[in-house]
């Protein structure tokens, strides 16, 4: 068998679809990472993940506490769907994740968008996404780059040793 | 454990060429391990290595953050001074451990 040759990741395109902490962090951390060790890296947000560049919805984000079968409350103890459903829990669990993070420096959405473009990420956003959910390029966060249709973003993937990875 | 000699003297390097022993470390072997990386230390590239030198010595995690925050440069400036790898480059002249934060 011929010898598999590994050689370095050169651009990441990364595409957030989900607008809850987690789905929105998992692909901030990547992005930043990527950024971190010299990849060139872009992120198009679209349908729910438009919340992570949108000024009025990025501080609001919660994790789901109803229909998440990873739910766990402190310890490890079993945390019922019923519970999920009682007024605050998701606030009061969504809080909790946020003062996780940030205990490991780990920054708010805003912050967090511009030191991936302090390092020369670049942020976008999903046309058809934005003309749905009625919004216009103002209401996003000044660090977004540019509005863009999925072909836009398909031209930019392109090159060696490039991947597109989907949170 | 591999060993490499800067400026004259001998450390110890781990694979990645990261420095082993950070009481090993001086300004003239930064300035020669920052060579090999094609990067000119200046007097605010030293400022950023003391800063990440103490941080570590008192067993902080390191992040671009927390750098960031220290009033020495911004983020944009780290990137601009360690191209590519603002911690993983800055840290490796610092003569400290890699990093093991993801953020």
């Amino acid at each position: 068998m011929a010898e598999i040759k590994e050689s370095p990741l050169k651009k990441v395109c990364i595409i957030c679809a989900k607008g809850s902490i987690e789905d929105v962090y998992a692909t901030l951390v990547m992005a930043n990472g990527a950024v971190m060790e010299g990849i060139e890296t872009k992120v198009f947000f679209t349908f729910f993940g438009l919340d992570a560049i949108t000024k009025k919805q990025m501080k609001r984000l919660k994790t789901a506490t109803v229909g998440n079968p990873a739910m766990r409350a402190p310890g490890g103890l079993p945390f019922p769907t019923v519970l999920g459903m009682i007024p605050g829990v998701e606030a009061g669990v969504s809080a909790m994740m946020k003062s996780q993070m940030y205990k490991l420096d780990i920054p708010p959405v805003d912050e967090f968008l511009e030191m991936i473009t302090a390092g020369g990420g670049e942020l976008y956003a999903c046309k058809l996404a934005m003309d749905m959910f009625k919004l216009e390029k103002e209401d996003l966060h000044e660090e977004v780059k540019g509005v863009l249709t999925v072909g836009d973003f398909y031209a930019m993937c392109g090159g060696e040793h490039t991947q597109i990875i989907f949170t | 454990m591999a060993t490499k000699t800067y400026a004259g003297q001998t450390v110890e390097v781990n694979d990645e060429g990261y420095m082993v022993d950070p009481s090993q470390w001086n300004k003239e072997i930064a300035v020669e391990i920052a060579k090999e990386d094609g990067i000119e230390l200046t007097d605010k590239h030293f400022e950023v290595l003391e800063f990440l030198r103490e941080a570590n010595e008192k067993g902080e995690t390191l992040t671009i953050r927390r750098v960031g925050k220290s009033g020495i440069v911004d983020i944009k400036g780290l990137y601009q001074l360690f191209p590519g790898g603002p911690l993983k480059l800055s840290s490796k002249f610092a003569g400290i451990p890699k990093p093991a934060s993801c953020v």
